[in-house]
């Protein structure tokens, strides 16, 4: 079906918008929300057996902004899915608010669920194409014990929602998710976990599909929204700079091991892993030097 | 100055959609690149700098179609030639293009070395295979790739090594420019910095004599190219030097593109970002006067019917506004 | 929705099968209407009997005759009497009188008979003809003679006490009007070895071969559906078992089953839709097989893990995260299976395990039956011909509504 930019106006103001996304927050007191001992993940395929997430340790506390930064191949999706309770580990335990999680029944993962969230990548995969805007929206009310909530009252939480990612509610009904643009969606996105207000959220690169001009609203969006739920942010990425900006905390991840982690400023601006050390000197910049001769010509 | 190896002049293209709808996404570029030189392309997804890529070798199939314009490779025009010549006489030799996912695209049946043959038979079909070889292994030697590379096939190669294959085997004949678009956006950092080494030192010993590198990574292409261009909805809006345009943008536009740059670099996390709300205008039916009004925080009424001019105004530097570049300038001061 | 719809039916493939298939419907719905009765009536005590206006001869001595003189009726009629056979005797005496019958066509009625009456002498004794040949050719010419004359026919009837009374007398220039003739039977198709009306039986034959092709598709798609869900979105151990399972019913031949289960059922419990139950019964490996791979890919799409983490139940999440999505594909699966589900009927009945033959004829059951009377021996095209060009008219208006909708959901195969 044909996508009509013309018919979402939703760029009500022509204030362009200064973003910081400098929000650090002391976490360190905080009660652990979310961790890990030992969390191992084993794949057997076809005779080949791999490990893609290879004993690992976390902690992540609530109200945290981690970022777990991997390059493609480190395992951080895997490890994701994990934490997700869309994958058992192979061994280890995965801890939430201090008890082993228990997610062996369904019963028992749909419990679990009622506590975290995700956001995806690819925003046009991420909702059924089937489904309209409200449907999604609906859903989440229902699934937060609204389903008997006056119709009224749940069209005021879904325009509260969608104004709190500068989306109108009253444009987005009877329209489908593929009619915004990849940002839009995102953003709607960022307002189901508004209305579903889980106590984790893991965004597995939530902007690395989106322009760069659209990148900054919708992080601030999300860092808005952790304001505002007081939730833990689990934030997978590749791009160690965009962790930076936004983390308080940063796990490394190479070869399905965690190589260094800490506050951002300790891991990115003094790394001490010799695989961080090589991550930060080969990404590009801007105001240092980027260094060519630090590779050689025929390295892999 | 430097000779010009590559010189555009009003070049439109325009995709024919599935509805039979003409899409615009190359609207009058003009650029020129001097030989040596590298000019860096950028834009959000849409913008038209991928078409722009496949526009600039002269081979048009559908969807994709040639309307007007001039493209002037080393002073040869090679716009309006057909697909045959430009396939024999242009691709390889005056111009060769390396997509995204090159290195995907190599038959996983045949070795690295019948893909050189490929190349240098298309131009040359009396060629001896004992030349090729002799010339493949020189080649590959003094881009530091290893020989047995050639003997092996494409599955058999890690990312990073076949996409530098790749690039030695697309620019054999040593073109005059190569047209890189996001070459090693697939890659790892440690592979992309490899590529981009390989490409820097193919430029300084000539075997690329000028090039064209796409990407949507800022930071990548501030560190790559020496001028970077910005499009938006199928237009140029912004040209300058790689400084220029990162550290002193003058469109609204290229401002808030390069204001949404995040590197890991001390001192930097408290940066301002600049977010433009808005998505950009549909294709199928541009707005009438600037593209980007409809986004502009700087927007004058007048701007939305008055078609904008692109404006030299410095030297190597052009920008497309209605707005004066000294008025953008004290606004852009007062709201720092 | 609206578009889909659109999109599919500007497909010329998809238009062209699709106008097919309704043409075939409503033949098969407007037929019985215009012309009811029991399609297996047995109306012919004969076997075969060719297309053509059957026109009662009782009635037509009845009714009231106009006299009409058309030129050339009675070479007509010759025409018509003369056998093939005959002709060739008569050139064969020609010849042997040592008449000119160079360049004669024996089928050119007028002229042989040109030649044979300005040759032929009863009392000639043309040598090395026999007796009996002789005596064949006076026969022959009585008989050629009085045909070409404008002679009279005389019908008569036995009265009740026994007596021949004259009803009728026919001259060779009387005609009667076949509007007039009280009983006329237009049989298009002929008749068939048990005498019935093809035509009625092959309309009520297609509308029966396609409800089985229906049932079959349908039990087919829904159990192959059903499993390809599950085995495709639970994986693990119910994976393994349900791909065990199909696998079993891949690697045994399908119709060596259909066969077996056919034959234990027995004649008398096959009715139509026992049979088509086996076929679906037996086909629905490759559905759950291709539903499985396409589910699989789904499975992981984020709108699905987003939905388990919204904690839904299983059978919310296939029906509206992953049905949807493969609903095109299960559409095109399902036409494909009604499209092998008929000709899997036609290939059981031929081998005679179709449904029993007392009930509702199928096309495989009439092409059983003109084999089984050697109609494709005896030159009885009818019996058989229009059978094998529905069967092919409905699995190729099948199949290419199929393509057409392959090309406009598999945007791939898109030019």
């Amino acid at each position: 079906m044909q996508v009509k930019n013309e018919d979402i106006i939703m760029q009500a103001n022509k204030e362009t918008p200064t973003v910081s996304l400098d929000r650090r927050h002391d976490v360190s007191k905080n009660p652990l929300c979310l961790s890990g001992k030992g969390v191992t993940r084993e794949f057997h395929a076809g005779g080949t057996h791999t490990i893609a997430v290879n004993n690992v340790d976390f902690e992540f506390r609530e109200g945290e902004l981690v970022s777990i930064v991997g390059e493609s191949g480190s395992g951080k999706t895997t490890l994701s899915k994990m934490l997700l309770g869309l994958l058992q580990p192979t061994s280890g335990d995965i801890y939430f608010r201090g008890k082993k999680r228990d997610i062996s029944s369904g019963r028992k993962k749909k419990e679990y669920w009622k506590n975290i969230q995700a956001i995806f990548q690819d925003p046009f995969s991420s909702f059924n194409v089937f489904n309209k805007i409200d449907t999604v929206l609906l859903d989440c009310i229902n699934m937060t014990g609204g389903k008997n909530l006056p119709a009224d009252k749940k069209v005021e939480l879904m325009t509260e929602a969608c104004s709190f990612v500068n989306l109108k509610f009253a444009e987005l009904t009877n329209k489908y998710p593929f009619e915004l643009s990849g940002g839009q969606m995102q953003r709607l996105m960022i307002a189901r976990i508004f209305l579903l207000k889980p106590k984790i959220l893991l965004a597995d690169e939530p902007t690395s599909m989106i322009d760069a001009c659209s990148r900054a609203t919708i992080l601030d969006m999300l860092l808005n929204l952790r304001d505002e739920i007081g939730m833990t942010v689990i934030f997978i990425t590749h791009d160690i700079g965009l962790a930076y900006y936004i983390s308080d905390t940063v796990y490394i991840m190479e070869h399905g091991k965690f190589v260094e982690h800490g506050s951002a400023d300790e891991v990115i601006l003094t790394p001490k892993a010799p695989y961080t050390k090589r991550l930060i000197s080969d990404v590009p910049k801007i105001h240092e030097p980027w260094d060519l001769s630090t590779v050689s010509g025929s390295a892999e | 100055m430097g000779k010009v190896m590559l010189e555009v002049r009003e070049l439109t293209t325009k995709y024919v959609t599935r509805f039979r709808e003409d899409v615009y996404a190359v609207d009058h570029v003009s650029l020129s690149i001097e030989e040596g030189k590298s000019l860096g392309i950028a834009g959000e997804s849409g913008c038209g700098k991928s078409t722009l890529a496949l526009s600039l070798m002269g081979y048009y199939f559908p969807p994709l179609h040639y309307m007007s314009g001039e493209i002037i490779v080393d002073g040869k025009n090679i716009s309006g030639l057909d697909p045959d010549t430009v396939r024999k006489k242009v691709l390889g030799t005056d111009v060769a293009y390396i997509p995204q996912a090159a290195m995907n695209a190599l038959n996983p049946t045949r070795k690295i070395s019948a893909f050189i043959q490929d190349v240098i038979l298309a131009h040359d079909p009396k060629a001896n295979k004992k030349d090729i070889r002799d010339m493949a292994e020189k080649r590959f030697e003094e881009l530091h790739l290893p020989k047995e590379a050639l003997d092996k096939h494409a599955v058999e190669l890690s990312g990073g090594m076949k996409q530098r294959v790749v690039i030695a085997v697309s620019t054999i004949l040593s073109p005059k420019v190569l047209i890189a678009d996001e070459p090693s956006s697939a890659l790892d950092v440690t592979s992309q910095k490899v590529v981009i080494k390989m490409l820097r030192d193919m430029m300084d010993r000539g075997f690329i004599r000028s090039m064209i590198f796409i990407t949507h990574e800022l930071p990548l292409l501030y560190n790559v190219t020496d001028d970077i261009m910005v499009m938006y909805a199928g237009q140029i809006v912004e040209r300058g030097s790689a400084k220029e345009m990162v550290f002193d943008p003058v469109h609204p536009y290229s401002r808030g593109l390069m204001r949404s740059i995040l590197v890991p670099e001390d001192g930097t996390r408290n940066n301002k970002l600049i977010a433009i709300p808005g998505t950009p205008p549909n294709l199928k039916h541009p707005p009438e006067g600037c593209r980007f009004a409809e986004r502009c925080k700087y927007a004058m009424p007048s701007c939305r019917y008055n078609s904008m001019p692109i404006i030299d105004f410095a030297p190597g530097r052009q920008y497309r506004c209605g707005h004066s570049v000294s008025h953008l300038r004290e606004v852009y001061a007062s709201e720092e | 929705m609206k578009n889909t719809v659109r999109q599919v039916f500007h497909s010329s493939k998809f238009v062209v099968g699709f106008v097919i298939f309704v043409a075939i419907l409503l033949l098969i719905i407007l037929y019985p209407l215009f012309f009811p009765g029991n399609p297996l009536e047995m109306i012919g005590v004969g076997t075969f009997a060719k297309p053509g206006t059957y026109v009662s001869l009782y009635d037509g001595i009845n009714t009231e005759t106009e006299t009409l003189k058309l030129p050339g009726a009675a070479d007509k009629r010759l025409d018509s009497v003369l056998k093939r056979e005959d002709r060739i005797k008569m050139v064969a005496y020609l010849s042997a009188v040592g008449a000119d019958i160079e360049g004669l066509d024996y089928m050119d009625t007028e002229a042989l008979m040109e030649l044979w009456r300005a040759n032929y002498d009863e009392t000639a004794r043309p040598s090395g003809m026999t007796k009996a040949e002789r005596n064949y050719y006076k026969r022959l010419n009585a008989s050629l003679s009085s045909m070409g004359s404008s002679g009279q026919m005389t019908v008569t009837e036995h009265d009740s006490s026994g007596e021949e009374q004259v009803v009728a007398t026919i001259g060779t220039e009387d005609y009667v009007n076949v509007s007039d003739v009280a009983n006329t039977k237009n049989l298009v198709l002929g008749t068939d070895n048990f005498g019935r009306d093809v035509l009625k039986e092959l309309v009520s034959a297609a509308g029966t071969s396609i409800v089985i092709g229906l049932i079959a598709g349908a039990v087919a798609t829904a159990i192959g559906l059903l499993l390809g869900l599950l085995s495709g979105y639970l994986g693990g151990f119910v994976d393994d078992i349900i791909m065990f399972v199909t696998n079993i019913f891949t690697v045994i031949p399908g119709f060596v089953l259909l066969i077996l289960i056919s034959y234990s059922l027995g004649q008398d419990k096959r009715g139509a839709a026992i049979v088509a139950l086996v076929i679906g019964l037996t086909s629905w490996t490759w559905t759950a097989r291709s539903v499985r791979s396409q589910v699989i890919s789904l499975r992981n799409r984020d709108h699905v893990n987003l939905s388990r983490l919204s904690g839904h139940s299983l059978w919310r999440i296939l029906m509206t995260d992953i049905l949807p999505y493969i609903a095109s594909y299960v559409v095109m699966a399902f036409i494909l299976q009604v499209s092998s589900g008929i000709l899997a009927e036609a290939q059981l009945s031929l081998l005679g395990l179709g449904p029993k033959t007392t009930e509702v004829p199928t096309l495989g059951l009439m092409m059983n039956w003109a084999m089984l009377y050697s109609a494709h021996l005896n030159g009885s095209w009818w019996a058989y011909f229009p059978v094998i060009l529905m069967i092919t008219l409905i699995s190729f208006s099948l199949n290419l509504m199929n393509t057409g909708l392959d090309q406009v959901f598999n945007p791939t195969l898109r030019d």
